[in-house]
């Protein structure tokens, strides 16, 4: 579950990338039911991110798997079995936009600074804290432009560096969460017996 | 009410009750509330005289017994403790709620999963915090590799301890979590009914499995306003049950072309009472019928389409249907690696239609070419519907070259069984007699094991729901405990369990539960003094080094063992008939015997040749295609009649 270092992200030949949205019932526990289902169905998660929604009952997971088609429909499966899980959409890269944020410690003295600047601003990141030999960037963007924002800021020195997990919205108008909203407010129709 | 005959389960007559605000309800008023035997999902059995109008002030274990009550429970399997004590005093004054107790925890999961192997309806355990709890895990673990829906309650110490180590804490519903379908931790009085409410209702529809609800001692202890009925809060769980009619129309197409199709049918069967629909739709398209371990009885024995059942100890018939066939129409079946062998090589040349209620069990192991997520019984509905409309358009292939191919396989490789040389007993001949004798109306339960496969093989399985074993964990120590719970769920029934030594010496205290309780099962360990399945590994697979799989020792110079403990004695120490058999021409008198003692749990030590295997066999890994008859000894797939 736990980020790997930027530098060795190395896909498997016949996997490849996949980012699920999943909206799950906000309540204790969900998120080690989510995270033990890939570990014990022995599915890796490349990153995940979890927050609020617009509806105060549900949570958003965006999670990255990397994994072949046919592990990705079990994996799938077996999270839709959940019985908080409340839906799950595959966002393809071409239709959603995708985030991730990135705080970065880089070593910049009198000398560097300039350029240590110079590179936050092609990158159109800002600086959000600033130290007599360092100053500490944040970045947002797809995962590209922040392994290429990494890669150009590393010869001035990395000391310290944080990425959180991808989020993820479908483009278009269109929400994932009108259809999943409708049980949780049936849910109070439902009898017992 | 009275009750007159002899087949009891209840208190033993002359027993003294212990003082309970109201009567104990005798087998018959409990076997008059349960609905007929194979009735689907739960449901509320009698008309509530309180019910949502007036809200009442209770505690919350007050509102946990009113919830089970409402639910139509009629017995839990438990044993109390500090966390659970709040639950267990209203749970002394119901009228309608059985308790039954146990031994150890694991006796009380076991049997409430026997108990709903039988009914169809969920069974139900309770334990205490901590290590109450975490003895629950094996039958927890047990009924949900075989679907078996049971409710789990447990109590928790008070919510403010939660997370401190506190005394009998364990975090169950977290170590429960890869073994349940769902669990839940309480920890508001208000909330318990309402979580009760949902646990059924998730054990029991859809997959059915065990589900856990976990409550905190201050919820059970806090006074909270008891509504029923009471809504679910439940927005992600909506189980398919209805199939997609094209996936029918297209399988059912595939069906009448397949000129070597085979019938794969699973537990789902049973679970969803689609038994007799199965035959129809078998009769229908006269298709072969292989019936799995957990599906024995879901199709009768003794009807000529049923192959046997497949897999690693399956009938060479059935497993050759499967590895010849050009159609699979899987039902309720999860294509186990005990049935499948090496996945790349079985049934290499058929396509797959999957009919389960669980997406995530089609295409898991082998893909479907037509899936159907639904009810098994809705899907063989349909899918018999479909059959019936292909027909009428078109001619069905023939299929008489199939059948002379797999009845030849069935004349030249029937199962059977050497008579050991020593005159000493072949325990298949013992399975085979019990079989006989009993008949299909008594219920067997097996442990784990040898027996376990003879009793699959050799007892002529011809109803669903009387066939009871550890399927896919494998959990030697069901037999006694899961017959028990059997015995509750269906009084009338005689229940046998087939057990093994090394399984009976796992969860045999439960005999104490049976006697004192008045649970006349019938137990029949098949002796060999070892842990035979396993050393039937050792044989051929380690070269004949018997590596810690003799449970007895054998005196130098003599053939007996030293049987220890001795069976007999110990079946008399827990107030049970004790009886021994040694030899053949005993066998029937002495299961006789013991179909005549009903007053009592009765235990019969057979006494078997040590070194009997269980043939046919895929071994462990291989493909089908090498299934060995006997040691060195593959089947001829070109035989002909």
């Amino acid at each position: 579950m736990s980020q790997p270092p930027v530098r060795l992200r190395e896909q498997e030949p016949s996997a490849s990338r996949h980012t699920l949205s999943v909206l799950v019932e906000n309540k204790p526990g969900v998120l080690v039911r989510i995270a033990g289902l890939f570990s014990r169905r022995g599915f890796n998660i490349e990153s995940l991110a979890v927050g609020p929604t617009e509806h105060h009952e549900i949570s958003r997971m965006t999670i990255v798997v990397n994994c072949a088609e046919r592990p990705l429909e079990q994996v799938t499966k077996q999270l839709n079995k959940l019985i908080n899980v409340l839906k799950i959409v595959e966002l393809e890269p071409a239709v959603a936009v995708q985030r991730e944020l990135l705080l970065v410690k880089v070593r910049a003295d009198a000398e560097t600074r300039s350029r240590v600047l110079e590179t936050v601003a092609l990158f159109r990141a800002k600086v959000v804290d600033v130290a007599q030999d360092a100053v500490t960037v944040e970045a947002t963007g797809n995962r590209d432009k922040l392994d290429a924002l990494i890669r150009v800021l590393e010869p001035f020195g990395i000391k310290e560096l944080v990425q959180s997990g991808m989020v993820a919205l479908g483009r278009g108008s269109k929400s994932i969460t009108d259809r999943a909203l409708r049980p949780i407010e049936r849910g109070a129709a439902g009898p017992a017996q | 009410m009275t009750d007159q005959t002899t087949t009891t389960v209840g208190p033993r007559a002359g027993q003294t009750s212990p003082a309970r605000q109201g009567p104990v309800p005798s087998p018959r008023d409990l076997a008059a509330r349960a609905p007929a035997r194979d009735a689907a999902a739960p449901a509320p059995r009698r008309p509530d005289e309180q019910s949502a109008a007036q809200p009442v002030l209770m505690t919350g274990a007050q509102t946990l017994v009113a919830a089970l009550e409402r639910l139509g429970v009629d017995v839990v399997f438990g044993i109390p403790g500090g966390a659970i004590l709040p639950a267990y005093d209203p749970l002394f004054d119901s009228r309608s709620v059985r308790h039954i107790l146990v031994r150890h925890e694991q006796g009380a999961g076991h049997a409430a999963a026997g108990y709903a192997q039988v009914t169809g309806r969920p069974g139900v355990c309770i334990a205490t915090s901590g290590p109450g709890a975490t003895n629950l895990v094996t039958p927890l673990a047990d009924a949900y590799m075989d679907s078996v829906p049971v409710v789990a309650i447990t109590g928790q110490v008070p919510s403010g301890l939660i997370g401190t180590d506190g005394f009998q804490e364990a975090d169950i519903a977290g170590i429960t979590l890869p073994v349940t379908k769902h669990n839940f931790l309480v920890t508001e009085a208000g909330d318990i009914a309402r979580t009760v409410a949902e646990a059924f209702h998730v054990a029991a529809t859809g997959r059915p499995g065990p589900v856990l609800v976990d409550i905190a001692k201050d919820a059970l202890q806090a006074k909270t306003q008891f509504r029923w009925p009471v809504p679910f809060d439940l927005p992600g769980y909506h189980p398919v049950t209805r199939p997609h009619s094209r996936q029918v129309r297209e399988a059912a197409r595939m069906m009448m072309a397949a000129q070597r199709p085979v019938l794969y049918v699973g537990g789902g069967v049973i679970k969803a009472g689609a038994s007799a629909d199965l035959l129809a739709l078998a009769e229908l398209t006269g298709m072969p019928v292989v019936t799995t371990l957990m599906a024995r009885g879901a199709f009768p024995s003794s009807h000529p389409q049923n192959m046997g059942m497949p897999g690693m100890h399956g009938k060479v018939a059935a497993v050759g249907a499967l590895q010849k066939a050009d159609l699979l129409v899987a039902l309720g079946a999860r294509f186990d690696d005990r049935v499948t062998g090496r996945l790349d090589s079985f049934a290499p040349g058929a396509a797959v239609v999957h009919a389960d209620i669980d997406p995530a069990e089609i295409s898991k192991n082998r893909h479907a070419e037509v899936p159907i997520v639904g009810d098994c019984r809705e899907v063989i509905i349909e899918l018999t519907a479909a059959v019936r409309a292909e027909r009428e358009s078109g001619d069905q292939a023939d299929l008489s070259a199939w059948w002379s191919q797999l009845e030849a396989w069935r004349a030249t490789y029937p199962l059977g069984y050497d008579e050991p040389e020593d005159g000493s007993l072949a325990p298949q001949h013992v399975i085979e007699r019990i079989g006989k004798l009993a008949g299909p109306d008594a219920v067997y339960v097996a442990g784990v094991g040898q027996h376990q496969m003879w009793a699959a093989q050799f007892i002529e399985h011809e109803r669903p729901r009387h066939w009871l074993n550890s399927g896919g964990l494998g959990t030697m120590g069901y037999a006694v405990p899961a017959a028990m719970g059997a015995k509750v769920g269906t009084p009338d029934s005689a229940v046998w369990a087939i057990d093994g030594d090394g399984c009976f010496q796992m969860t045999n205290q439960e005999l104490a539960t049976c006697t004192v309780e008045g649970i006349p099962i019938k137990v029949a360990i098949i002796n060999n003094g070892n842990l035979g399945m396993v050393r039937q590994w050792q044989t051929l697979f380690y070269n004949e080094r018997y590596s810690q799989t003799d449970l007895d020792r054998v005196e130098q110079g003599t053939s007996a063992g030293t049987r220890i403990p001795d069976f007999v004695k110990l079946a008399e120490a827990y107030g049970c008939a004790g009886l021994r058999c040694e030899t053949a021409s005993e066998v029937d008198a002495v299961i006789k015997q013991a179909m005549e003692i009903n007053d009592r749990p009765v235990v019969i030590d057979f006494i078997v040749h040590r070194d009997a295997m269980v043939w046919p066999m895929v071994p462990a890994g291989t493909s089908n295609d090498d299934i060995k008859v006997a040691r060195d000894m593959a089947p001829d797939w070109d035989v002909t009649e």
